[in-house]
């Protein structure tokens, strides 16, 4: 290749680079774009790929860890660091779905032990949540400061929650930043399945009513679909779609429960918050609710061992 | 020749962009949208996309009974006003900040918990500074806890 043919290829490499440069960093997009159409002349093929064009973005938006542990303090749950995953087992994590889901187990267990007030296990849960996360090549998500910072605030709960709540944001958006929502997702899973392991490893007795951890296990229901949907998004990546054949099986047994909604109405009173009001009427009976204490269990065995 | 060297600087442009944008996206809803939840807790989950004027997007998730929580919906300041929805599971609406000034965030508790659907839509506004042009940036939907 002569030098000035080289040179030519230079300048045009340069040129276009600037070019799709401007245009990629435009934070607008022409109205032209969008034509302005009689809806009585849209055949259905038209509204076809109009529904393609403009496809909606869908989030599904699973209990956080923080969240779950939070769920299970304001439902009597007690603490039992026995039911923790211990952190020795960290060593045994080597793949990224292991890692993954062990991230968001310990991220639960941080967060229960926090909410009691168990200083030494949030120090040790946090450093383990670290580990997970370096695993998995989310360096930044839990650094030095941030253990630093739980370290020297270990009598301010509050502290500690919005310190969780940091690791856990910088973790989530980490991964969707680097285009791993699939990875987010197998986190979001173990930490959700953590909190079902130690909300039906506190139940004593299923048949005691008005049982609000029983009540909360029932409801977890609802975020099944969630989990469900999410999962499906991402069925592609065989961890996801593991994980997504475990919360079948698990579904298989919630559809053993049966939920009644009535309608939502919205109370707004001046000064206080609104309240959704409704009411929901379950039916569980204990064989179902021990099947499901074991099927968890299970699930939960599987991805700590 | 050209039209491989085309292909990779297209590809990577793409990519640079995309990468920069959530970036920028990662970057407001920690330092903005996040602020708007205290004093309630951030539950540490990460919700946003880059919308164009006129999108609107929809996000899922189950509310628990005897929790109190703040839903923040914020848009980056190159976008018009960001609406939001609160709905239950048969699209029926319970709040829209349309009514309260487009205000970016809502309290509330539930009674018994329920899955409530949260629509955002990015307003037209076709008396933008350039009418020729849509405009696009980040939209964030946080959640807050209230402390036990």
């Amino acid at each position: 290749m002569s030098k000035r043919v080289l040179a030519d290829n230079i300048k045009w490499l340069i040129g276009s680079t600037l070019i799709l440069f401007l245009l990629g960093c435009s934070s607008e997009s022409s109205r032209k774009d969008r034509i302005e159409v009689d809806a009585s002349e849209i055949t259905s093929q038209e509204l076809a790929k109009e529904g393609v064009q403009t496809a909606r973005q869908i989030f599904y938006s699973l209990p956080s860890p923080l969240e779950t542990a939070m769920i299970l303090k304001r439902s009597g749950a007690q603490y039992n660091e026995e039911l923790l995953n211990p952190v020795d087992n960290a060593s045994k994590y080597t793949t990224n779905k292991s890692m993954a889901l062990n991230l968001g187990i310990y991220s639960t267990d941080l967060s229960y032990a926090s909410l009691f007030d168990q200083t030494q296990a949030s120090i040790k849960y946090m450093a383990v949540s670290k580990r997970m996360a370096e695993g998995l090549g989310i360096l930044n998500a839990i650094d030095n400061t941030i253990v630093q910072r739980l370290e020297e605030n270990v009598n301010n709960r509050e502290a500690i929650m919005d310190i969780i709540s940091e690791s856990l944001l910088n973790t989530s958006s980490i991964l969707e930043e680097d285009d791993r929502v699939a990875i987010g997702s197998v986190i979001l899973v173990g930490g959700w399945i953590e909190g079902l392991y130690i909300a039906t490893s506190l139940v004593d007795d299923v048949k005691q009513a008005d049982n609000e951890l029983v009540d909360r296990i029932i409801d977890q229901k609802l975020s099944l679909s969630t989990v469900v949907n999410l999962l499906e998004q991402h069925k592609d990546n065989s961890d996801v779609n593991e994980v997504l054949g475990d919360i079948k099986a698990l579904a298989a047994v919630y559809e053993k429960i049966q939920i009644s909604f009535s309608g939502v109405e919205a109370v707004e009173q001046e000064g206080q918050t609104t309240v959704l009001r409704s009411k929901n009427v379950v039916s569980v009976n204990p064989t179902v609710f021990n099947e499901l204490r074991k099927k968890v269990a299970s699930i939960r065995s599987k991805y700590t061992m | 020749m050209r039209s491989l060297a085309f292909i990779l600087v297209f590809t990577g442009v793409v990519v640079f962009s995309s990468n920069n944008a959530n970036a920028q996206c990662k970057n407001f809803a920690k330092r903005v949208c996040r602020l708007e939840l205290s004093p309630f807790i951030h539950d540490g989950n990460y919700n946003a996309a880059i919308l164009t004027e006129g999108e609107d997007a929809e996000l899922f998730k189950t509310f628990y009974a005897g929790q109190e929580y703040r839903i923040a919906v914020c848009g980056s300041e190159s976008l018009p006003k960001v609406e939001f929805k609160v709905m239950d599971v048969e699209r029926r609406v319970l709040f829209t900040n349309a009514s309260k000034d487009y205000v970016p965030f809502w309290d509330f508790k539930v009674e018994a918990t329920q899955q409530l659907i949260i629509m955002v839509k990015v307003q037209n506004n076709p008396g933008g500074s350039n009418p020729d042009m849509l405009a696009s940036g980040c939209v964030a939907i946080m959640f807050g806890l209230k402390a036990n």
